[in-house]
């Protein structure tokens, strides 16, 4: 489904990401980790087509994805940070999204969920950081996408949401689809991923599962893992 | 000697008063030539000339007679010499068409032609396709009155004057209408003389032409789209007023252009759409009052030396210049004047601006050494260097300020 | 791209600073009117106002809008349209929506004072479209500089030192070498550098209607015939077409290559 080559990218003088090459066709859940700046989000963007790498290709259902944007009809996407137009509505940001997309959505469950309802008619730049996290997960989840990028999901939301939103990510898992997610809360992500992709200074240290990175490393849980990772 | 005279004048004003005869001109029937007509005629008879259309070449008038033009009554000069000579006193010409005068680069040739005389009065013809129009010489007490005259002049060394007068005084020139010639009325050497109630438009040079001519009065005329709009050169004594002078456009053109100027009144006339609307050049002890300028380029145009020069309770409304000096000097008093530009305020409310105003900007200055930095007029750079000029005098007379500008329009 | 003006343009125009823009201008055209009492010198003094703060307002917004939505930009480039109809549909927001600000808010004073019974009509509409054209080519530069600086202090100054170039800097170093080189003939430097700021072409553009009589007092011959036949009218209108045209294909070749 996802097939990565060789794909390079610096700012500058940094080198962000160095001749990063990996495939990832079965349906799972995926974290993408790594220290800060060691290009988890670069490497997402890339794939969204809002960084473009310098070398390499990243290849989409076979397809090249330079210069395409149909491809991201299938994908969805919840960035780190919920921003939106300070002067529309709730429902006109959904709205707007579907016409864009023009797929089928089932946007009201989702409402419902995290108790939207009474929201719907405020303005976007009246509400909370919380409950604009709850619209952006409304936006990435009303559509039927095969793949899903979660940047950073949990920021800002409730316990309560939480869990209906990790119920969520599990049931879209259960549904054969590829969900890549990036998050600095470990306990998430040993909760949730099938996969783990570690990235650091550019390069991918470790692929593999979870399993596999607690032996490789001999240690019992995924943050003492990477803390040895960093300071060996 | 003197009693002789004096019988045979009052012996020929009998004559004159007692047996003035009416002689009819015809082209079907009787007398049919009307050169024929004048040498049949005494003086004091009027000639009645029907419609029709009469040759009339270089056809003297040397006696006291009256010519009158039925509707349709033209007389056609064949583009040679000079259509009508008006050679004696008491000459009238009234009603005919005149056309095709001759053209010539030697000779003033001309439709109406009057030297020597007194007492002729031009009254209500109408001149087309004549080299001039109207050339009086020489004469004195006459009437110019109610004519049409037009031409399709395109340069100016190949057309002559609507109507022209020359060493002359005492004319009236009143309510007639001249376009398309070289100047519209052009006065030289012309003294106590009316130029009332014309109108003057689409003339190659100027709508009127002055010069070395004193005590006259032009008032109430409109000149209007002429090539450079009206001059007034090497006079004195000269009344302008209640005159329009309106789309004088073009390279060094003016409503009103005043030249070696002494002690005239230029009063209660209208600038409109000029490129310049007074131009100024040598002329001292001149008053402008109750003027009205309006958009002009420049309305005020003051070069050379002008001294003691009076502007007063004139309107100055929305010209892209209101005055512009080539020097620092200044001499003339500008005395309150409604300016459209003034920004300052009146608070004890007595009409007048507390603050005064200073009509020269820097940017005028700059235009006039540098004509092509008009394309920078009204933008903010400008509108910062005319401030700080404003504040503090360097290139404009520092004297020139309207201490009272009038808080209102002058109706 | 419609889809995408139509919801960045209904933002806008509920937003505060829109509001504020608008009543700006009310204010202006009625306290121009009913203090002056007289067209033509209002529509005077609003020259000298729009083609100074049109310019600044739209700068100011395209650069402010374009740093504000940047999170919700990339949201945009997440979903299935092509890049350039996401900036293309967002200038066109700001830019309307701006446009209409300035359309309105002079327009219903002057239409309350009767301007379609005025001969002014002329003046008026031409103020309202050099407004809109210097709306859309000063928005359209800004957010040029906003797509070259993702620093956005460093782009919020570029941006107003563009526009402090354009409507005061420019004039002043136009100004000195026309009079530093006044003995060379210098009509063709002066209207082909009128032609390259935006700005002066639309003050030129008003000029032709209200100061024609001062503008034909020059001897020029490129003069005369610039100023004096529709030429000057139609080749201005033509440039700032072409004005706007310049930085939306760079915006739209820059927004290509970008990394967000």
């Amino acid at each position: 489904m996802i097939a990565v080559q060789h794909i390079g990218k610096s700012f500058g003088k940094l080198t962000v990401l160095d001749d990063i090459s990996f495939e990832v066709n079965n349906p799972g859940i995926f974290a993408v980790l790594g220290p800060n700046g060691s290009g988890k989000t670069t490497f997402l963007k890339i794939l969204l087509g809002m960084v473009i790498p310098e070398t390499g290709k990243m290849l989409f259902d076979g397809k090249d994805i330079s210069r395409s944007f149909k491809y991201r009809n299938k994908i969805g996407y919840l960035p780190q940070v919920a921003q939106f137009p300070d002067n529309l509505t709730v429902v006109e940001i959904i709205n707007m999204i579907k016409n864009i997309r023009q797929q089928p959505a089932h946007s009201e469950q989702l409402i419902s969920l995290f108790g939207l309802a009474k929201s719907l008619d405020k303005k976007l730049g009246t509400l909370s950081g919380g409950t604009r996290q709850k619209v952006n997960i409304v936006l990435t989840f009303m559509f039927d996408n095969p793949v899903i990028v979660l940047d950073e999901p949990t920021a800002g939301l409730d316990p309560v949401s939480l869990i209906k939103l990790k119920d969520l990510i599990q049931q879209e898992k259960n549904a054969g689809k590829i969900i890549l997610i990036t998050s600095h809360i470990m306990g998430l992500v040993e909760e949730l991923a099938d996969e783990i992709i570690f990235l650091l200074e550019g390069q991918i240290f470790f692929k593999g599962t979870l399993e596999d990175l607690k032996s490789k490393t001999g240690s019992e849980d995924l943050e003492h893992s990477i803390a040895t990772i960093l300071e060996p | 000697m003197f009693l002789r005279i004096t019988i045979s004048n009052i012996l020929l004003m009998v004559f004159l008063s007692g047996i003035c005869r009416e002689i009819v001109v015809s082209p079907q029937e009787g007398l049919i030539s009307l050169k024929q007509a004048i040498e049949m005629a005494n003086h004091g008879d009027t000639i009645r000339v029907k419609p029709g259309t009469y040759e009339c070449r270089n056809l003297f008038i040397e006696k006291p007679l009256t010519l009158i033009g039925e509707k349709g009554a033209v007389l056609d000069g064949g583009n040679e010499s000079y259509v009508l000579k008006l050679l004696a006193d008491n000459i009238t010409i009234e009603g005919f068409e005149i056309n095709n005068s001759g053209k010539s680069y030697t000779k003033d040739y001309a439709a109406i032609y009057v030297s020597g005389t007194s007492g002729f009065r031009i009254i209500a013809n109408k001149i087309d396709q004549s080299f001039f129009g109207i050339l009086v010489e020489k004469s004195r007490n006459g009437l110019i009155r109610d004519n049409r005259v037009n031409g399709n002049a395109k340069r100016e060394d190949e057309s002559g004057n609507g109507i022209h007068l020359w060493h002359c005084d005492s004319v009236k020139i009143t309510n007639n209408e001249v376009s398309g010639m070289r100047d519209g009325i052009y006065l030289e050497f012309v003294s106590a003389s009316q130029v009332t109630q014309n109108h003057t438009h689409a003339n190659v040079r100027y709508g009127l032409h002055f010069m070395f001519s004193s005590h006259d009065d032009y008032v109430g005329n409109t000149f209007e789209n002429n090539g450079a709009g009206v001059a007034v050169m090497f006079s004195k004594w000269i009344r302008m007023e209640s005159n329009n002078f309106i789309k004088n456009w073009g390279t060094a053109s003016y409503g009103l252009l005043l030249k070696e100027i002494y002690d005239g009144e230029v009063i209660n006339n209208r600038f409109e759409e000029n490129t310049m609307g007074i131009y100024v050049d040598g002329s001292s002890r001149v008053n402008y009052l109750n003027n009205t300028l309006k958009q002009n380029g420049w309305a005020i145009k003051v070069s050379g030396g002008c001294y003691s020069n009076q502007f007063s309770h004139n309107n100055f409304i929305g010209n892209s210049f209101d005055i512009s000096y080539n020097s620092r000097m200044n001499d003339n008093t500008f005395h309150g004047n409604f300016w459209s530009e003034y920004t300052g305020y009146d608070l004890d409310k007595d009409g007048k601006g507390d603050i005064p105003y200073r009509p020269v900007k820097l940017f005028s200055y700059i235009v006039n050494q540098t004509p092509e930095t008009i394309v920078l007029l009204r933008s903010l750079f400008v509108d910062i260097i005319n401030f700080s000029e404003k504040v503090s005098p360097v290139f404009t007379p520092d004297d020139l300020v309207d201490d009272s500008p009038s808080m209102k329009m002058f109706l | 791209m419609i889809k995408i003006l139509k919801y960045s343009f209904s933002d806008l125009i509920r937003s505060r600073w829109s509001y504020i823009y608008l009543v700006f201008y009310l204010i202006l055209g009625f306290s121009l009117l009913f203090l002056n009492n007289d067209l033509s010198k209002a529509i005077i003094t609003l020259m000298n106002i729009i083609v100074v703060l049109t310019p600044m307002i739209g700068t100011i917004f395209g650069v402010m809008y374009f740093y504000n939505s940047r999170e919700f930009t990339e949201l945009l480039l997440a979903q299935p349209v092509r890049r350039s109809r996401i900036f293309l549909g967002q200038y066109l927001g700001i830019s309307i929506s701006l446009a209409l600000s300035l359309t309105m808010g002079l327009g219903i004073p002057f239409l309350i004072y009767g301007i379609f019974q005025s001969p002014e009509i002329f003046n008026f509409l031409m103020l309202l479209v050099s407004g809109t054209f210097l709306t859309f080519i000063f928005v359209a530069l800004s957010i040029n500089i906003a797509l070259f600086n993702t620093n956005k202090i460093k782009g919020f100054g570029y941006a107003i030192l563009m526009w402090l170039f354009f409507a005061v800097i420019y004039d002043g170093l136009f100004l000195i070498s026309l009079v530093v080189f006044n003995d060379y003939p210098l009509d063709n430097l002066a209207l082909t550098a009128s032609f390259l700021n935006p700005i002066d072409l639309s003050r030129i553009m008003i000029l032709l209607k209200l100061d024609i009589s001062a503008l034909l007092g020059y001897t020029g011959a490129l003069f005369q015939k610039f100023f004096g036949t529709g030429t000057g009218l139609l080749s201005s209108i033509a440039m700032l077409l072409i004005w706007v045209m310049i930085p939306i294909f760079t915006m739209v070749k820059k927004s290509e290559r970008k990394d967000f």
